[in-house]
């Protein structure tokens, strides 16, 4: 049977190029960077490389503003948190979205248990952010605006240059969190008007535990680790050498290879978007159709469930996700579809293909021949498909 | 995460379709917590002669429906009001903790078509 992996959002092979690099810095150059002698000389230096080729690929400046940490939720508390109490002289409001991903929402929730007040601004029927509102929400006691670059989920990817100019109109600081992003579409921190921006090494065929903070040169955000005064004290503990060195290798790659994989996977993600809305009756597209990850396409079909679809399209051999409340641990479907405007029986029957740069013209074919059979198969035996569908 | 029982019973539901002259129909659930069965049952001399279903759901939901119609055909409409949540769940090797409750519904699907038998008996 044919194997398809389209679930890239959730997990994603490493790079051959970027395991090989981790295999040599943890067998062989194993140094710690604080270390005097050669082995640490040696490791200071390739972390630097790393920091260098991280700050290339989302525009940084210089490559001090790039910070590693253990991935993007940790990285996501270090800016919303260090902006947060290291401001809250100035202020004690964050505007956020209604989309987020779920670090970003619990460490708000934490937040206002301690006094913060926080605006989520909701997003249109096909995930966009209005800035304009966002604009409205702001007061003077406003000390940080975040605002994800796309979402994982619905692939839609925000108007951030515009964003970024209203934040600094106000002089806010502006915090994004491009992990579904980077890698994936050019990001320019400095020119985008980016004050702070997570970004996660998995999601770029990098080793998982990976991530990193670009923290502008001036930004005030306060540690959450306290330790050794590693990364300019802003991440405490020993540096994970093969992680980083993973890292900046994917981010060498993902630079080098950006547009063209792009290119190749906005045409699978349209040759799937299309073949399904052409074959399947009542399926529809979630999110933006053009504003979008190259490599998402979230689809819904009427009358059935998706953790069904799940499973019947893993018995043929596609791995897909789906915004299902069975399929996550809060069992409600998704908090993102419902931002826009979704019902919950609606949300209930999406599916989240996410494409990765093994994928081929072939897979998508072989999705595209298998899942009308998947949905016809659920809609027989839902009780809400009209009968005369079934005929 | 599903047993094997668990995922024959999806991929081959066992009494799937309405029955259209049934006895009695039971609906529980609801499409906004994204589960919702329907259970037909024909019945003659007090005993469940066919049962039937339809479910729009998870693999869960799937699977417990088929089950429940396995457990009840040919069984008294006494023995049928019997029939536990627990006793489809065991019949399929054991559902996933957090299934137990959300999808577990067919047994008082089977129920309340029995009940619903009862009410249509009574007017008769």
């Amino acid at each position: 049977m044919r194997r398809v992996y389209m679930d890239h959002a959730a997990g994603m092979p490493i790079d051959p190029r970027v395991f090989e690099v981790m295999k040599l810095y943890s067998l062989k150059s194993y140094g710690n960077p604080s270390s005097s002698h050669s082995f640490g000389v040696s490791a200071k230096s390739v972390l630097s490389e790393s920091r260098e080729r991280v700050a290339s690929l989302i525009g940084a400046e210089k490559p001090t503003e790039v910070i590693f940490t253990s991935g993007g939720t940790e990285s996501n508390n270090l800016a919303i948190k260090g902006v947060a109490y290291r401001n809250k002289d100035k202020g004690n409001h964050i505007i956020t979205t209604a989309i987020e991903h779920i670090s970003i929402i619990n460490i708000c929730k934490h937040l206002q248990k301690q006094g913060f007040q926080v605006s989520r601004i909701p997003v249109d029927n096909q995930g966009l952010v209005d800035p304009k509102k966002l604009k409205d929400e702001i007061t003077d006691k406003t000390i940080l605006i975040s605002v994800m670059y796309a979402n994982g989920e619905i692939g839609t990817t925000q108007p951030i240059r515009e964003i970024g100019k209203i934040a600094h109109e106000s002089q806010i600081n502006f915090h994004v969190d491009a992990v579904a992003a980077a890698g994936k579409v050019p990001i320019n921190a400095e020119e985008e008007n980016i004050d702070l921006l997570s970004i996660s090494s998995n999601d770029m065929y990098g080793p998982k535990g990976m991530g990193a903070l670009y923290i502008k040169k001036g930004t005030r955000v306060q540690p959450v680790v306290q330790g050794g005064g590693q990364e300019r004290g802003l991440r405490s503990g020993t540096e994970n050498i093969p992680g980083i060195v993973g890292m900046g290798k994917a981010a060498e790659i993902a630079q080098e290879e950006m547009e063209a994989e792009g290119k190749h996977l906005t045409k699978l993600r349209d040759t799937l978007i299309q073949g399904v809305l052409d074959t399947i009756g009542s399926s529809h597209l979630n999110g933006h159709p053009t504003n979008r990850l190259p490599n998402n396409a979230n689809l819904r079909f009427s009358y059935i469930e998706g953790e069904s679809l799940i499973l019947g399209l893993d018995m043929v051999g596609v791995q897909v996700s789906s915004g299902s409340a069975c399929t996550s641990k809060t069992l409600e479907p998704s908090h993102v579809l419902l931002a826009m405007g979704l019902a919950h029986e609606e949300a209930h029957g999406s599916l989240v293909f996410t494409m990765g740069k093994q994928n081929s013209e072939e897979d998508v074919e072989y999705v595209l021949e298998v899942l009308p059979g998947v949905v016809k198969r659920l809609r027989e035996i839902s009780p809400l498909t009209p009968k005369e569908m079934l005929r | 995460m599903y047993t094997e029982r668990v995922m024959d019973h999806f991929m081959n539901p066992r009494n799937m379709g309405e029955i259209p002259d049934a006895d009695g129909v039971g609906t529980v659930g609801n499409p906004v917590c994204g589960d919702l069965m329907t259970v037909y049952i024909k019945v003659k001399d007090n005993r469940l002669k066919d049962v039937k279903f339809k479910t729009f759901g998870c693999g869960a939901a799937i699977a417990t429906s088929s089950m429940i119609t396995e457990l009840a055909k040919g069984k008294t409409l006494e023995e049928g009001l019997k029939i536990t949540r627990v006793d489809v769940a065991d019949n399929l090797g054991g559902l996933p903790p957090v299934k137990m409750h959300c999808s577990n519904l067919a047994a008082d699907a089977l129920h309340s078509a029995i009940e619903d038998f009862k009410k249509k008996e009574l007017k008769k």
